[in-house]
């Protein structure tokens, strides 16, 4: 299609660029990647984004779309001849979705975290069972969503799909660090079925970062108090 | 034999001096949609609505023919999607993304910001007084040029945004500081004089001296020192 001048502020290691990344996938939209350094943030980055001076930025034609899920569904709309709708079709299914989009970044993204920034086993145990309640709740809600198809979305991934399969590769190293598992067949069956569909997604599969790179790049975010 | 039209069984559970339940009203009566309203006790919750907001348990909840959506900022666009007159989201697909943006921006920065001004005093008032002003900033500079944030015409950011207008400048009467004072901030008491001259605005937002006195209640009951 039109070589639109499309750019993408972010990084690798980023949920959040990710599921900017998945979408414009989706969309068969090429786009030049910019990568942040660590530790900084570029001219470009603080200009585009003044308000949370954070990644993801999407700049489309120089005008710049900022917050990941506002970028996703931007993709959607602004590309709506190119590749599968991201967004179901009926109002009632996207309320759904972006309320169970909302719930992800607001409720289970931060108990998820908080397993990372934990002092002390106490805080730590405490962060991993608010995780497992909240899993719960997203493996009723992918019953729910999904009404016997492959992914949240339907037969194909779609909005809420990428919402929180973009948090697999984290998802695991929290799981390696706390040395607890989450999505096993026992507690999530369903979801632990979709993780693997989800990661093998080929819109998905080149993107989702190496799970040992993650976990060295976790060390240098979230580095363990010295004994 | 015709379709009954969308508008029929709309129901909305919420709270009178709640600014998320009251802005589900603004837009539901900018669309002409007949609803009936059924007003919750907050601290004695209906099973009602235990029952079809079980994740969050809390105002306002949107029912439609039985199917109960929850989330303001869902709502209203599961509103905008289903009756489809006076549209609140701009049509642009980079216009409804910066809508979408704004709309964040009130409520998880200002809106959390703002709210921990009540219980503080001193120098610890005084920071997040100045922190509250440097968020409003940016709105301030968003509606120079513009009657409202959607142009011309009341949309999105605007019906989200009167939680600033009614309740956020509404409360510095009683707390005592002057959070969003004129002459730092002439294009948002331009934007409120605007606002005021909307019917609809009038008719949906609490009724000044009620509201004041309901909000003096709640900071006595929180044992917070007033001016």
């Amino acid at each position: 299609m039109a070589t639109d001048d499309v750019k993408l502020i972010g990084s690798w290691a980023s949920v959040f660029v990710m599921r900017a990344r998945i979408a414009l996938h989706l969309k068969s939209i090429s786009y030049e990647f910019l990568q942040e350094t660590f530790g900084s943030k570029s001219e470009l980055l603080l200009k585009s984004n003044p308000v949370h001076k954070k990644m993801p930025v999407l700049i489309h034609a120089d005008k710049p779309v900022c917050e990941s899920n506002i970028i996703v569904q931007y993709i959607d709309e602004a590309w709506t001849s190119s590749g599968p709708s991201i967004l179901p079709s009926h109002p009632y299914d996207r309320a759904i979705a972006r309320f169970w989009a909302a719930y992800i970044d607001d409720q289970w993204f931060i108990s998820l975290r908080s397993i990372l920034t934990a002092q002390g086993e106490e805080e730590k145990n405490a962060a991993i069972a608010q995780v497992e309640e909240r899993t719960e709740i997203l493996e009723k809600a992918f019953i729910d969503c999904s009404k016997g198809k492959p992914f949240f979305n339907g037969d194909h991934i779609g909005y809420l799909d990428i919402a929180l399969g973009s948090f697999l590769g984290w998802w695991r190293v929290v799981e390696l660090d706390a040395n607890h598992k989450f999505l096993d067949e026992t507690k999530a069956p369903s979801l632990a079925k979709w993780a693997e569909r989800f990661c093998d997604d080929p819109a998905v599969k080149p993107i989702m970062p190496e799970i040992t790179k993650l976990a060295e790049f976790a060390r240098k975010l979230f580095p363990k108090p010295q004994a | 034999m015709a379709e009954r039209s969308e508008s029929e069984e709309v129901k909305l559970l919420g709270m009178w001096a709640s600014p998320f339940s009251r802005r589900i009203e603004i837009a539901l009566t900018l669309k002409g949609v007949s609803y009936e309203f059924s007003e919750e006790d907050i601290t004695n919750k209906s099973s009602l609505l235990l029952q079809l907001n079980p994740v969050y348990k809390m105002i306002p909840v949107l029912v439609h023919n039985g199917k109960p959506i929850s989330e303001s900022l869902v709502i209203l666009e599961y509103i905008d999607e289903t009756w489809r007159d006076n549209p609140i989201l701009p049509q642009d697909p980079y216009e409804k993304a910066m809508a979408r943006f704004w709309a964040k921006f009130v409520d998880e920065q200002i809106y959390v910001t703002a709210m921990k001004v009540v219980g503080k005093i001193g120098e610890e008032r005084d920071a997040v007084v100045e922190a509250t002003r440097d968020l409003l900033m940016f709105l301030e500079k968003e509606l120079v040029g513009k009657d409202f944030f959607g142009g011309r015409s009341l949309g999105f950011v605007d019906i989200v945004a009167t939680l600033v207008a009614f309740w956020l400048m509404r409360t510095e009467e009683i707390v005592g500081v002057k959070v969003v004072p004129v002459d730092k901030f002439p294009e948002i008491h331009r934007w409120v004089k605007n606002l005021l001259g909307n019917d609809v605005i009038k008719k949906c937002i609490p009724p000044e001296d009620e509201h004041l006195q309901y909000i003096r209640a709640r900071m006595e009951k929180l044992n917070v020192k007033s001016a």
